[in-house]
Parts: structure tokens; sequence; C-alpha cells
């Protein structure tokens, strides 16, 4: 018996041994260069306890359990778990983490580590930011993310790119939901792309947080913070550089355009028009007129610093860029200063904010249409000089149309700029309680006002031209938007029996933006630029603003636009082995009908981390493997206000004793019914870690979004060709897109001094438009030509916006063919022969068919970057494979100049069966056939750079923790067989992109740049 | 401290995020809703200008309507400009012809603002309604009247908008019916409306007893017809201008002369993407010669191109003939001006509605935007008009049908020499050789082509039995859920 209590007093201290608590501290430090880390975060294993280390390293851990586990958690580190002892000291010493798996993603409300994450998600890092010194996001988001889709409206500096993920999964409006710190943001060209932290883009049913607006994927975008405990850190970063133009488009000389036009005119039995060839030689490049090596200047600084419960980051930026059409006429500028203050006001009360603000300053030139400056750089006669006694030449008087004007005129006339002033704010309080919960509320608002200025001065750029300005006339367009975004949430995170891992969130959001538009538009101005122009008796509306005959009295001079959501998400894990989450979102929205003002939209993932099995955990070649899938039902809300209620916004403009008076009547026609665009996304993935340094993430995507808003062609009876009227927006269009991503990255750290990386993504995408439910069952859109027919449709069997028009067979090389085939009005020798598809004997517009598509098949990237001793290096080129692109530029007149392959063309029997004869005569060869539509599919090595960084006794010297100069060259090259100036850029239209009008090239630009960090 | 904490939760979670109700979305349209409204004298005077508003889209009627005669050919830049105006001039047009379906679209969407007032009618009142709901019932009957003219039997409602939805139960209602509403439009118009409006361009008692006259000449009630117009001749305050030369100028624009006239202004923007928005009269530049640089006209698209034939129509002393023609090879030879060709270039324009030069508030797309007026209804129509019916009335009066077509003679030659004697047929025959001289350029021919019985004999291309009205566009007929029959042998 007393043995038996000496046992049991025995056991008895042991527990109470064991239950003992020492006072733990010690000193983390980088594994590999020894230097002490501020910020790291150790967290007692299983409770809410836990600190950071300071400015030197140092922690300290008060009462803390022997044999409780440390953990050691920072930033770019791999995490380390140490076991408390005896002793009270406990150095660390934790290595940079190689792999990405640790990284942390966000997802909406929440993060979540990269190994846990069961939908897909790519993330872009502002480690790539810094390789791409992207002059907009968007820049570094293209070719880098598997199944993002990046094109630009143009290449003129500040223009604004179009973002699909996944596809183009509307014909309405495409854009994915941007959120930056949680903000609302629709134009990222306010964002300064140095103050970015991470880029998350979510791809799949994961988005479905975000509900109604998820439909188009979404992009969460963090910016830069400090780390608490640190000292004052200032980060330069400097580039000067200058930008040429890619390609020219090789066009006839002065001899060889008048050769040419002779020929046509003396196809058609008229005289020629230059009699005299032997003088002309070359003429006038209009295109070297119009190109110009242009300036590119970058400077931002940054200012961090940490105290014990606060963290400040201070931003400030600026960037100009000229274009390489234009000039200064074209220059682009942002002004960016931001602030990020974060701090505990009580050790479990949070406050955290940002603030962005940003001025932008776009000067604009015609771009990308008929009658645009690189559209006349092509089509106007090499023949004609650009000067003519001191001023502008001229077009000839008949020949060339009337869009057809000197670029350079143009250029010289075009007063046009854009201001955009925005302030950005996002601020947030999280608190926790209980143990397990936490709660947070963020506010997020901005506040942009776009002024726009145009002043036409008198000029006479030809006869009968359609740009003559006979008097003077500035217009001013204001907008005022202003937004805000309030989101409150709950959330429970509990680890019970150390295996089973769950997470509850509960929230809601309230997302209100209103706008408001003035404009002035006068022809009362005098001056002769903008700087300098004075509106004379403006005429004041009702709130003492100046105003000329505002457009429209009842349009919508104010909108406001709001949602209303609750939702909830739930993530449980058993042994990190079996992942599951769940979402549920309700939306409201003032946008829909009264009939469907309430959504509910479900999605779930499930994810299996196979590598945690025994079977597995002890492989040598495979150190991860992930295998997940996610469903659900997301909507997208970018549909018009109000389209389910008929208003009083039609134009009613009549002339009573010859003035202009203003009345009311209806604009488009009502669908009480609208509601939001739904959207079915599947995706199966899986992600794996080979020999620890090989990541590979593949994914098969299958999206279908139905209920598709489509302004169905209704019948004219109704009204809706009214001035300010339409037809009815209805919910009936399918589209599907389907497809694969696969992403292949490659780590080594070969030595201390030799490390490298490379990362390759791959794309396949198949759009597949299977139900149009208006009554033709087909949209049409975009625009070729003059007063042709649309070029572009959306049909079901068809990608979206596929081209839709002639087929060619060739040339007919003499009229035995021609009378051998359907009757093809105005048809000779020498044009170009279209096949009857239908087969009833008659060329006529009911033969049109699919002849291409813009949307690429295949799209992929590919990343290269070492590091040498000081040097590090790094290249990435991106691909786009099987998109078309037509071509539209030229004007065909009898006097417009041609490019060069119109030497190539048919002269005669047997001469050539691809390129039609020229004649001023009437022919076919000029309507929408595929003879305009050519290979879009592009290779661009977009990005080289080399940078050196001084070594450490140098830098000691100059007291800078890093000092980096480096050179680098974008869109050095592009290997394609299109045309055109650049096979990258498309207006982004789902139907009617990739119509090509003499868009503005993205240049090719070097610059000289400089990082200092001290 | 650990109370406060909680409280601030409490605070945080529940007093902002769990008090916002669905009211939150429900947002208040603006501007307003149409269905509530005409609930002041002002919404009624607010939508009867958007049912004026269609007046402007009636230039492609006026346009088209003459190019489908014998005067003009289509011209444009080239045979393949604006193709449906190309096939019209050719009488080769079908069923797919988007200025056909422009003429569709906006002569209903024109019917459906003013049926929007007089569904409306009885909700307000105020005083001084009866004149502007005869304003709307003048403006209903002057777009139907066009549709029957171009379409013949066409969908119908009177006193309510075809609503969404209804176009696919709606039928065609035989144009009798239609014509027997335009008469009791215009005649209520003709009835509540003064013959002189202290604003210039607001419809009259004259132009509602003119069109009247009009539509019963289409109708061969020449009786009736011959009533109505004579009525207007006598009692109305409207007279010739003495000099035909000064009609077509902006002077001459709202003149003694005008008995209904649709009002152009050129001080707004307007553009290719929405032509039945601009408040210019878009023939105008379609009409003007092409490239022109010189004296007193500006430049256009070169459509319209007046033939041979019709300048050879003018008898010799007849004074209308420069006024209507222009001869640009002689003038640009007197004046040095410079011009291109285009399509069709027969040399001549036409000279009533072809640009102006400018004045310095013109805005862009200036060949969109000319502002010059489109005299609808000129006395000397009614005049010829009232000839005419005297002449086929069921009691003839010759006199009074020769009286009428020589004043407009006198004035065409400035003299009586030229004056007509005939009566009976050849009486006829002179009057509607009149009718062509006067009123060329001005989109009447081919109606009054179709509705003589000439057409045949005069349009080429033309076959009887099929051309006498043109085709409903086939979207048209399909977007009703094709329960429409085609016009006959289209």
């Amino acid at each position: 018996m007393r043995k038996k209590i000496t046992l049991l007093l025995f056991t008895f201290i042991t527990v109470l041994a064991s239950a003992q608590t020492i006072n733990v501290k010690g000193v983390v430090k980088d594994a590999i260069s020894g230097e002490v880390l501020p910020g790291v975060s150790i967290s007692v294993k299983g409770t809410t306890f836990g600190t950071e280390t300071d400015f030197d390293g140092l922690y300290n851990l008060p009462k803390i359990s022997k044999g409780s586990v440390l953990v050691f958690n920072y930033l770019g580190y791999k995490k380390k778990e140490v076991i408390v002892g005896d002793s009270e000291i406990i150095n660390v010493s934790i290595e940079q983490s190689t792999e990405s798996l640790d990284e942390i993603v966000v997802i909406g409300y929440g993060t979540q580590k990269k190994k846990e994450v069961t939908g897909a998600v790519s993330v872009v890092s502002s480690a790539t930011i810094d390789d791409l010194k992207p002059t907009r996001i968007e820049q570094a988001l293209q070719g880098q993310v598997a199944g993002v889709n990046i094109t630009q409206n143009s290449g003129s500096p500040g223009a604004a790119s179009n973002i699909r993920i996944r596809g183009v999964s509307t014909n309405g409006d495409s854009r994915p939901l941007i959120l930056v710190d949680g903000n609302r943001i629709e134009d990222l060209s306010v964002i300064n792309p140095s103050d970015i932290e991470s880029i998350n883009v979510l791809k799949d049913a994961t988005a479905g947080i975000y509900g109604v607006q998820a439909a188009n994927g979404v992009i969460l975008v963090t910016t830069k913070t400090g780390r608490k405990n640190s000292e004052f850190k200032s980060i330069l970063n400097m580039s000067v550089g200058y930008q040429e133009t890619t390609r020219k488009i090789p066009l006839l000389n002065a001899t060889e355009y008048a050769l040419l036009a002779n020929e046509a005119f003396a196809a058609n039995g008229e005289s020629l028009p230059f009699t005299n060839i032997s003088g002309l030689g070359q003429g006038t490049n209009w295109q070297d007129a119009v190109f110009e090596n242009a300036p590119t200047f970058s400077v931002d600084y940054t200012l961090n610093k940490g105290t014990e419960k606060s963290t400040y980051s201070f931003g400030i930026s600026a960037l100009s860029q000229d274009g390489i059409v234009g000039g200064s006429k074209a220059n682009f500028n942002r002004r960016n200063v931001r602030f990020n203050f974060n701090t505990d006001i009580l050790e479990n009360l949070k406050f955290t904010s940002s603030t962005i603000f940003t001025n932008t300053n776009k000067k604009n030139l015609p771009e990308n249409a008929l009658g645009s400056v690189l559209f006349n750089a092509v089509n106007f006669p090499p023949t004609t000089p650009v000067y003519t006694n001191g001023r502008f030449s001229l077009p000839p008087a008949t020949g060339t149309g009337i869009e057809v004007a000197n670029p350079l005129a143009q250029i010289d006339n075009a007063e046009n700029r854009t201001f955009v002033n925005k302030i950005s704010g996002s601020y947030g309080l999280n608190y926790s309680f209980l143990d397990y919960f936490s709660a947070e509320t963020r506010f997020q608002a901005n506040y942009s006002v776009v002024t726009a200025n145009t002043f036409s001065g008198i000029f006479n750029f030809g006869n009968g031209s359609v740009f003559n300005v006979d008097q003077n006339t500035f217009t001013n367009y204001k907008q005022s938007f202003s937004d805000y975004t309030f989101d409150a949430f709950l959330k429970y995170e509990r680890v019970f029996n150390d295996v089973h891992d769950v997470k509850v969130l509960l929230g809601t959001s309230v997302f209100k933006t209103t706008g408001r538009f003035e404009d002035i538009l006068t022809s009362n101005a005098s001056g002769s630029n903008l700087n300098n122009v004075i509106i004379e008796n403006p005429v004041l509306n009702g709130n003492g603003l100046e105003i000329f005959r505002n457009n429209n009295k009842g349009s919508a001079q104010f909108f406001d636009s709001r949602l209303l959501s609750y939702f909830t998400r739930i993530q449980y894990a058993y042994d990190s082995k079996y992942l599951f989450s769940a979402v549920l979102r309700r939306d409201g929205s003032s946008k829909f009908g009264p009939n469907e003002k309430f959504g509910f939209f479900p999605t779930a993932s499930v994810g299996w981390i196979a590598s945690e099995e025994d079977f597995l955990k002890e492989s040598e070649v495979l150190s991860f493997l992930k295998f997940r899938a996610s469903y659900g039902i997301v909507g997208n809300d970018r549909i018009g206000d109000f389209r389910f209620t008929s208003l009083l916004n039609g134009e009613a403009q009549y002339v009573f004793n010859n003035e202009l008076v203003q009345g009311l009547a209806a604009g488009p026609v009502a669908n009480p019914d609208i509601k939001w665009e739904e959207q079915k996304p599947l995706d199966i993935g899986v992600d794996l870690e080979l020999f620890n340094s090989i990541n590979i993430t593949a994914d098969y995507f299958k999206k279908t979004t139905d209920d598709l808003l489509v302004s169905a062609q209704t019948s004219g009876i109704i009204g809706v060709a009214a001035p300010g009227s339409s037809v009815p927006v209805i919910n009936a269009g399918t589209v599907v897109n389907e497809g694969f991503e696969f992403v292949i990255g490659y780590k080594n750290m070969v030595s201390e001094d030799f490390n490298f990386n490379v990362n390759y993504n791959f794309t396949k995408l198949n759009n597949e438009v299977t139900f149009v439910g208006n009554s033709t069952g087909v949209i049409e859109g975009g625009s070729f030509g003059v007063g042709q027919e649309s070029p572009s449709r959306m049909e079901a069997g068809f990608p979206i916006g596929y081209f839709y028009g002639y087929q060619t067979n060739g040339i007919f090389q003499n009229q035995a063919e021609v009378n051998a085939h359907a009757t093809q009005t105005n048809a000779n020798a020498g044009d170009l022969r279209f096949v009857d598809t239908n087969g009833d004997g008659i060329i006529d517009p009911d033969d049109r068919t699919y002849i291409g598509d813009p949307i690429a098949d295949i799209t992929m990237g590919l990343n290269l970057s070492f590091n040498y001793k000081n040097f590090d290096f790094n290249a990435y080129a991106f691909a786009s494979i099987g998109n078309e692109i037509v071509r539209n530029y030229e004007r065909n007149l009898p006097l417009t100049n041609r490019p060069t392959y119109y030497l190539d063309r048919w002269t005669g029997p047997g001469t050539s069966d691809s390129f039609p004869r020229v004649t001023t005569g009437a022919t076919q060869n000029t309507l929408f056939s595929d003879f305009y539509v050519e290979d879009g599919s592009f290779l661009r090595l977009q990005s080289v750079q080399l940078g050196y960084s001084l070594g450490d006794t140098f830098l000691e010297k100059l007291k800078f923790d890093k000092l980096r100069f480096y050179v680098s060259a974008s869109n050095l090259f592009t290997l394609t067989k299109y045309r055109g100036y650049d096979p990258t850029t498309s207006n982004g239209a789902p139907i009617g992109g990739g119509i090509d009008q003499g868009f503005y090239p993205n240049p090719k630009t070097f610059l000289l740049g400089m990082n200092v960090n001290f | 401290m650990k109370k406060i904490n909680k409280y601030l939760a409490l605070v945080l979670i529940l007093g902002f995020g769990f008090s916002c109700s669905d009211d939150f979305v429900e947002v208040q349209p603006k501007p307003d809703n149409s269905e509530n409204f005409f609930n002041k004298q002002q919404d009624y005077e607010d939508a009867i200008i958007g049912a004026y508003d269609l007046l402007q889209a009636t230039y492609l009627n006026v346009l088209l309507g003459e190019i489908a005669s014998d005067n003009t050919l289509a011209g444009g830049e080239s045979a393949t400009d604006v193709v449906g105006i190309q096939e019209v001039d050719d009488m080769i047009h079908t069923p797919l012809n988007s200025q056909l379906r422009d003429i569709w679209n906006w002569m209903f969407a024109g019917v459906n603002r003013a049926n929007y007032i007089l569904e409306f009618k009885d909700k307000t009142d105020f005083v001084g309604k009866d004149a502007l709901l005869a304003e709307a019932t003048f403006l209903r009957a002057y777009y139907n009247f066009e549709l029957v003219k171009w379409f013949g039997d066409i969908p119908f409602k009177v006193d309510e908008r075809i609503q969404f939805g209804e176009q696919f139960t709606i039928d065609r209602t035989p144009k009798a019916t239609v014509y027997a509403q335009i008469e009791a439009d215009l005649i209520f118009a003709a009835a509540n409306l003064p013959y002189t409006q202290a604003v210039k361009g607001r419809v009259t008692k004259g132009a509602a007893q003119a069109l009247l006259g009009k539509a019963y000449l289409y109708q061969n009630k020449f009786t009736e017809s011959a009533a109505i117009l004579d009525d207007l001749i006598l009692n109305g305050p409207y007279d010739l201008v003495a000099d035909y030369n000064t009609i077509f100028e902006e002077a001459g624009e709202n003149n003694i002369e005008s008995v209904f006239e649709v009002q152009y202004f050129e001080g707004e923007g307007a553009s290719f993407d929405c032509l039945q928005c601009s408040e210019g009269n878009v023939a105008v530049g379609f009409n003007g010669v092409r490239a022109y640089s010189g004296p007193d006209f500006s430049s256009g698209f070169s459509f319209n191109v007046p033939v041979q034939e019709v300048v050879d129509a003018f008898e010799a002393g007849d004074l209308r003939k420069d006024v209507a023609i222009l001869d640009i090879n002689a003038w640009a030879t007197d004046t040095g001006a410079t011009f291109g060709t285009g399509n069709e270039h027969t040399g001549y324009y036409n000279r009533k509605y072809i640009p102006r030069k400018r004045s310095t508030t013109a805005a862009g797309d200036r060949n969109l935007t000319n502002p010059n007026n489109y005299r609808a209804i000129r006395f000397a129509d009614v005049l010829l008009m009232a000839a005419e019916a005297f002449n086929k009335s069921s009691t003839p009066n010759d006199a009074k049908a020769q009286n009428y077509l020589n004043r407009v003679r006198e004035r065409a030659f400035g003299n009586s020499a030229n004056n007509i004697t005939a009566t009976g047929a050849t009486l006829y025959n002179n009057i509607l050789s009149e009718r062509r001289v006067e009123l060329v350029g001005e989109g009447h021919r081919f109606f009054d082509l179709v509705r003589t019985g000439k057409a045949t004999q005069e349009i080429d291309g033309f076959e009887a039995d099929k051309n006498e009205v043109f085709p409903i566009p086939a979207i048209e007929i399909q977007l009703a859920g094709n329960r429409w029959d085609q016009n006959p042998n289209y």
C-alpha cells in the first residue's frame, strides 16, 4: 500500500513537474546570412498565445509549459518547430523557403497557405513585379499566370488593358472583380506597381465568396506594409529609358505606289493619275514621319518603419511616358502617394489602414479607328510631302476618301487630355476574443474625379474631310465617382484534438457606388490649344455650372448602384490531409429586376493532400501531392442599371423657332425579369512537388455561363429604334469555356553563388457559344471597312465573337473560271473567288461563314532567372497560338497607299492565287473575307533584365543595404506571321475584338535603372 | 477592460454589420419612370417633343423616295456605297435592306411616341390640352401615312403603344383601316389647331388640312380632297413666294408658302451610329457634291444625282430649272469651283437640298448636321394637289384646276404666257408633269407615280403588283414570330 502511495505521489510529482512553466527567450537568425530577423512570429502550438521578435531578433515568452512546441513563422522562410525543454534560452536559425507551398494566398476575407488551398488560385509576388518593371499592373499578369489572358487596347502610354480569366465568359462586361486591400478598384492605372506586395487571382469556384461578382474571376491585390520592430528603411527605385516602335508596315514607296495606282486606273479604263513616274523616287515615308523615339521615366520611393505595436509604410512615385506616336502629345504621367499604417490598439484589437492618392494625366490621339493617326500613316499617298508651302499638305482632292488625313496634321491638332484624381482608402479593425473568435470590420472607399478636355481649333484637313473643324470647340467632361464597401465578418478558427481544423466565416458586405456627370461643350471658344482656351459666354445651368447644350434633358447625369451581401464559409481539414470548403453567399443588387432581386450562390471545394499519407510520406521523389476539385454557382452582375424598368432617358429633341428644344422620351425597353449572368465553374486540379524543387500545377476547368444578357434584336414596331431607346436586354445566352492549365516551376540553389529558377505556364482554351436566345440566334458586332455588314458574331456552335465573312478559294485566273463559278457580282479575272458555301449558284451574303476567331487556343509564358554572385538575370517570354486578327487598316480607295504585299498581286493568268488584281472599278475584293483574316499567333520576348548588386564591403562604406543597377529591354522581339503592327493588342470587345484598324503598337523599351535600399 | 472589449466587439459586429436591410438595394431610378408620367402639363409638353423628334428621321424617306423614282440615280462613292440605297434605285431591293428597315423602325418609333401621349390623354387636364393632343394626332397620322405609303398594311394600334411582347400577337391591319384613322386624326388636328402658331415648327391647322387632302388623294377620294384643300387655299394664310429661288435658302425657311416644314438644326453633333438622332438633315449631306470646294456650297456624299431626263423635263424658260438642278460642270467653269466624281456621276445635283456654306456654329460630323429644313408640304404642292383633285373629282371643276395649276406656272415662268388651257385628261397629265418639275428633289415623285399608276412605264425595273410598296424587312417578320405575309412578289 505504501508502495502504491509512493508511486502515486511520484507520478503526481512527475505530472506536476511536467506541467512546470519556464520563461523562454532567445534570438532568431537567418540560417545562411546569420542576420537577426525582426518581426518573426512565435506561437505556442495549440494555443493562441504568442509573440514576435523585436529589432534585434529577440523574443521573450513567459510561462511556457515544458514540452510545448514553439512555432517560428516568418514570411518567406520555412516554418520551424522547437520543443521547449529545460533550457530557458532557445536560439533559432530559420531557413529561407525555396518552396512556394508556404506562400500565403489571399482568398477573400482571409488568407490561406498555398498548401491548403482547394481551389485554382495563382499568385504573382512583388518579386515578379520587380523583375518586370511594368508601368501598369496588368502587364505583370500577362503570360505570368496560367489561364489569365491580357490584351491591350493600345500600346499608347497609359492605355487600358483587358483582363480575361479563363476565357471570355460573357458577351457583356467580362472584367474581373479587382480588390486592392479589399477596396474595389476598376481602373488599375491609378496603382503604382511598386506598391504591390502580391496579386492573387481566384480563377474558379474559390471566387464564390464574392458571389454575384465572381463569374469573371477575382483579383485580390495587397499593398506593402511595414514590418514590426524595424528601423527606418528606405527603398528608392529609379529608371530612365527610351521607347521605339517594334514595327513599321512595309509600304509602297512613291514610285511603286504611282505604278500600282496607274495599273488600278487602267484596269477600269480610266485615265492614268500619274503620267510621269520617273521623278517620284521614294516619296514620303509617312511611318518614319509619324514614329519617334520617346523617353520614359519612373521614380518611386518607399519608407518603412515598425515599432513594437505599429507599422508604417509610406510610398511616393512618379511616372512619365511619352508616346512613340505623337511624343509628348501622347504623354501619360502618374503621380502617386500611399500610406499604410497598422497598429495594435490593444493586444487583441488591431487597426489596419491603407490610403492611396493618385493623379494621372493622359493625352490622347485618335487611335485604332478609321482615320486614326496610324491608319492614315498607312494610307496617305507617299507622293505627297509632309509640308506644302510651310503648311501640312492636304490629301489629293479625290481618290483617298474623306477619312484619310495628313497624320502629322492630326497629331499637331490633337488637344485632348484626361485627368484623373483619385483617393482610395481601406481601413479595418480586427478584434480577437474568446480564444478562437475574431471579428473584423473594414471600410473601403474611393473618390475620383475624371476630367476630359478637348479643344478643336479651326483646321482644314482637306476637301470634305470628316475631320475638318470649322469653328473652335471646347469640351469639358467632368465625371465624379464615389463608392464605398463596408465588410463585417466574424471568424471562428479552432483545431480540435490536433487533427480537426475548423474555420468558420460569417459576414456581410455592403457596396454602394455613385457617379455624377457634368459637361461643357462650347463652340464659343477661342485660343490655340488647351492651355489658353477662352470660353465665351458659357451658359450656366441651375447649379451655376457652366454648361452648353447638355446633350439630353432626360439622360442619366447621375447613377447609384448598390449591392448587399451575406456570406458564410466553412473550411474543414482533417489531419492536414483531407480538405473541405463550402461557401454560400446571398447577393442583392439594385441592378436586378423586382422579380430577381436576390440570388444565392453556393460553391464548394475539396482537397486531398496525398503526400501526407503514410504510403507517400517517406517518398524521396514526391515531396508534395495534392488533388483538389471545386464547383459551384457564381454570378456576373456587370449589367446596366435599371434595365428592369422603363425610364424617361431617351432622346427627345426637336427644333422650334430655330433653336433646339429638349423634351422627354422613354429610353431602352425594359425587362422586369432581368438578373445576373450565372456561371457554373468546375475545376479539377493537382499540385505536386518533386525532389523538393520542381513544382507542378495542372488544372482542368469547364465554366458554363448561362443567362447571358443578350440585347435581343426586337421588332421595330415597339419603338426600339427611337433616339435614345434600345432593345430590351434579356437573360438568354450560354457560353462554355473549357480548358487545361499546366504550370511547372524549377528552383535550384546550386551553390551560395549561383541559383536559378524557371517557370513555364501553358493554357489551352476552347470557347464555344452553345445558345443565343434572341430571335435570330445571332448577335453581331464590330465593324469592317466602310458601311459593310458586321464582321463578328456570337452564335451557337462557334467561339464568341468569331469572324463571319466570305471564304475565298484563290483568284479567278481567267474569264473561263469566272464563268464556271457561281454567279459573283462584278467578278473578273484577277478577283477573289468566294466559295458558294450554300451551293445555290449565287454568291450572296448567305454564303458568309466562319473564317476565324480572335480567341487564342493556347497561351503560354516562360520565366527564366538566375543569380550568379552579384549578378542577376531574368528573361520572360509569352506566346499566343491560334488567334486570328482582321487586317482592317487598308482603306482600299483608288489613291490610298498600300502595303508592299500588293506587289505580289495578280497581274495575269498564273501570276498569283492569293492577292487579287488592283482596279478602281467595282469589285467584291474589299468585302470582308478570309483574305483579310490573318493568323495572329505570336511569341514575344517580353522582358530581359540584367542587374548588378554591389558587394557587402562596398555597401557598408556607403551605409546602404542594397545598391543595384540594371539594364532591361522589354518587348525586344516578336515572332509572328501577322502583317500589322502588333498582334498583342485587341480592343477586348467580346464581339468585335481582334479587328486591327491601325493599332498603336506596344513600344520596345530600353531602361537603365537603379534600386537602393538604405 | 475585457468588458469594454466585448462591447466593442458587439458594436462592431451587430451595430454595423447586420443592420442593413434588403431595402438598401431598392434605389429610386433616375430619371423618372415612363409609366408614372403625365402628371402635369409640362409632362405632356415634354413628351410631344419626343413625338416631333422622329420627323427629322424622315430625311431617309425623302432621300430614298427620290432615288426610287425616275428623277435621280443613287450615286454615292461607289456602286457598293450604301448598298440598300443602290438597290432601291435599281428596283432590285429585297426584304434584306437596312435602309428600308430604318424607315420601318423610325416611323414606328414616331407612331409609338405619339401614341404614348394619346395613351395617357385622359390622365391630367389642363388648359390647351386639345391643341396639344391635336399635335399628337397629326404626328401619328404623319408617321402612319409614311408607313402605309412605304409598306401597305401595317401592325397598328390606336391610343396605345405597341408594347414589348405584343409583336408576337399583333397582325397587320389593312391600310384602308389605317387611312381611316389617319383621316380621323387629321380631322381632329385641323379642328383643334390654329392656322398660325407662335412657335415656328409646330403643327398648324393648315398642315393638318393639307396632309388630310393628300391622304384623300392617295386613296383617290378626289372630291373630299378637293373640298379640304380648297378650304385651306381659300381660308388659310398661305401664298406662293414670288421668287422660287428663295424658297430653299435658309432665309426662305418657314415662309408664307410653307404649310408644313420639318425643322433641322446644325448646332449639335451627329454620327453614323445613330442617324435618327441627328438634329440635322442627313439627306442634305448625302446629296452634296463630292469633294466640293468653291462658292455657295459645301461638299457631301454625291448621292441622289438627277438624271438628264428630269433636267430635260423642264420647259424652256422655266425659272425653276436652275434652282432645282445644279449643273456642276457649268458651275465649276463659271466659278472655278472644284469637285470630285462619284458613282453614276451625271453632272447634276439636287440643288434644293445640297449643303450650303455652313455657319460657324455648325457641329460635326458636318455631313450629317446640315440645317436645311425640309419643306414637307409647300403651298405650291397644295395648289397642284387641289388642281388634281378638282380635275378628277366626281364633278370635275377644270376651271378651278387650271386656275390653281396656273398660279404655280405663272411663278415658274414669271408670266402667264405659259398658262395651261387644256381640260380633262390632258389637263390631268399637265398637272402631273407640273408636279414633277415643281417638286423635283423633294421626295414625292415615286409615290406620285405609284398612286397615279404610271410607275411601271416611268421607272426602269419597276414591276407592277410588286414595287408599289416596299417589302416588309425580313428580320421584322422574323422578329414578330413569322406570322406576317410578305408583301406580294417579294
